[in-house]
């Protein structure tokens, strides 16, 4: 629906976007402060740059959050899609009420809740069963896979109901195997809808501080965890420098991944029409 | 493998094991359903709903100096065939004596009320803008207003450290301007810790919303004016009440991580802004405590099972339409 805009209303969304961006503009500035101090400028410096890669503590911490992120991103890929797929396809099945509050809970659930009862399950079952030995990367990773997985399966049904699924029915009329119908037919087309949740499930494990916090042990301090307790005695031009290059990342990332997009979506219409045009439309 | 290296001669073996191979097939195909749907349910259930009443019995213990700090559930005394169940009831009653949880829990479901309605009020007019901007334009802007959740929220958070500060970016341009001459107080109070709330949750009320507003027809709203409704007068009887599933479900999406909201109120927050999230923290990182934050966690997933309940109605409602 496009009509004209209100005085206000883009008043309110220039306001709105400044308010969004103005912090991260200025983590960016001041990471390039010679001065140590947030307010005076001392000109323009690479130095916090070269500070960050020489702290030993950051680069082992974000080494061990990159470790963690992968994991998390292929067993929520693949769970998530699974769940998304049920939720999307199956219709009603029995459980399917408690299948979808498990699924949604993790995404609003205060992270305080979901770190702490977590902890304590892992120090339960080493009680009972002798297993975890210990938490770190492991107990994290079980951790951030499973809230995250519930942001794949959202993700992924949302773009599985957004299809109809009568080309899977028509794979499967004509005689293909359903292994074979998901490898073939339906993966290709929900395949934007994993990496989305891939990259988003990897991106939430790098930045989670609380349950990671939780769930961690002696020695597998998490880059969010050192930069918090870095960041709580004050401001430091190096957690600026560190904010810049993950807004670099990530911003790079975004434009490739739009034109990626864009290219596949314009290649995909090509070939309707060119089919459609073949069938003699 | 097992076709190939058969003889040519036994040929009833071969179409025997052929049957078996595609009765073996169909099974699975069966079963691959479950399959697929009992693999995250096994996962989920495991992980996310089994701790809770792990947590649920931790509340009942009582803490004592060994390893795992709280006292057994089970009493199982060599000679005895059944076990005694031991339940301490004192957690909940120390919470309900103690005002600071009182206070901490309704400090926190505050600032969230707050949050949210600051949310909604800074959130619909840039939704409704966005809804309303060319396509090429809207895909953009949509692009920004997600963005900022792919880079660190803490990172994000800690940004507002350099603004809010005593000799801090805004009150540096408010003091070079000549406005003030005393520097405000900005940081370490509830003022801070809203600044923050608002800022990082969002896009969170902005996404819901935009979808709903996205959907609504304007033939509506000119129909509406047609009829000599003035434009301030249909936006609040015509577009209001028609996005209204998606202010609850922005609402809800800001109200419930807020209310236990660790990051902010901790860096942002002063000593004196009690938020429930920071005193189960404490509780457990600090006090070592684990019966007494349990029970916190008890409580505060009670206080917050109405609004999750509200939020996956919505939910629910939203993928039939859908559908």
């Amino acid at each position: 629906m496009t009509r004209r805009l209100s005085p206000f209303v883009i008043t309110m969304m220039v306001f709105g976007f400044a308010f969004l961006y103005g912090p991260i503009v200025s983590l960016i500035v001041y990471s390039f402060n010679e001065s140590k101090l947030v307010t005076v400028w001392g000109g323009f410096s690479t130095k916090w740059y070269g500070e960050l890669v020489r702290n030993e503590q950051i680069l082992e911490a974000a080494f061990l959050s990159l470790k963690i992120a992968l994991m998390t991103g292929a067993i929520a890929v693949v769970f998530g899609t699974l769940a998304g797929m049920a939720l999307a396809r199956y219709g009603s099945f029995r459980g399917r009420t408690f299948f979808t509050s498990l699924v949604t809970g993790p995404l609003v659930m205060p992270d305080v809740i979901i770190g702490i009862s977590l902890l304590l399950m892992f120090v339960s079952t080493q009680q009972w069963f002798g297993w975890p030995q210990g938490r770190g990367v492991d107990t994290i990773t079980i951790a951030h896979a499973t809230f995250c997985m519930a942001y794949v399966t959202v993700i992924v049904q949302s773009r599985m109901s957004a299809l109809d699924g009568s080309i899977e029915e028509a794979a499967l009329d004509l005689g293909a195997r359903p292994a074979k119908v998901f490898f073939t037919v339906t993966l290709p087309i929900i395949a934007p809808a994993c990496i989305a949740g891939f990259l988003l499930s990897f991106t939430l494990s790098l930045d989670d501080l609380v349950i990671a916090s939780f769930v961690s042990g002696p020695g597998s301090s998490t880059l969010p965890m050192v930069v918090f307790s870095k960041v709580r005695l004050g401001v430091s031009p190096q957690i600026n420098a560190l904010a810049t290059i993950i807004v670099g990342i990530v911003t790079i990332a975004v434009i490739l991944a739009g034109i990626l997009m864009h290219r596949q979506e314009k290649r995909r219409q090509a070939d309707i029409q060119q089919a459609l045009q073949q069938a003699g439309y | 493998m097992t076709e190939a290296t058969a003889k040519p001669g036994d040929a009833t073996a071969l179409a025997r094991l052929r049957t078996a191979a595609r009765a073996l097939a169909r099974r699975l195909s069966v079963d691959g359903r479950t399959g697929v749907i009992a693999l995250p349910y096994a996962w989920l259930f495991v992980f996310f709903f089994v701790p809770f009443v792990i947590v649920a019995k931790i509340s009942l213990a009582q803490m004592v100096l060994q390893r795992p700090p709280y006292t057994a559930f089970l009493l199982w005394p060599d000679g005895q065939t059944w076990p005694t169940i031991q339940v301490f009831w004192s957690n909940y009653a120390w919470l309900l004596q103690d005002p600071l949880y009182w206070i901490a829990y309704l400090n926190s479901l505050k600032i969230a009320l707050v949050s949210t309605v600051l949310c909604l009020l800074v959130g619909y007019p840039i939704a409704y803008g966005i809804a309303r901007t060319p396509a090429t334009v809207r895909t953009l802007l949509l692009l920004m207003v997600i963005l900022p959740f792919w880079t660190s929220f803490l990172l994000r958070v800690y940004a507002w450290i350099g603004i809010l500060k005593q000799k801090g970016l805004i009150n540096a341009a408010l003091m070079s301007l000549g406005i003030i001459d005393q520097p405000l107080d900005m940081l370490h109070n509830d003022f801070s810790v809203y600044v923050g709330i608002v800022y990082s949750y969002l896009p969170f009320m902005i996404l819901p919303l935009y979808a709903t507003l996205e959907k609504l027809d304007v033939s509506l709203l000119e129909a509406a004016e047609d009829l000599g409704a003035r434009p301030i007068r249909a936006f609040f009887t015509v577009t209001v009440p028609l996005s209204l599933p998606g202010i609850l479900a922005g609402s809800m999406l800001v109200f419930i991580p807020a209310v236990g909201e660790f990051v902010i109120p901790s860096l942002l927050g002063g000593p004196d802004t009690l938020m429930i999230g920071k005193i189960l923290w404490n509780e457990f990182f600090s006090n070592r405590d684990w019966p007494v934050a349990s029970a916190v966690t008890i409580v505060l997933i009670l206080v917050l099972v109405i609004p999750i309940v509200i939020l996956q109605r919505q939910q629910v409602k939203a993928q039939e339409a859908l559908e």
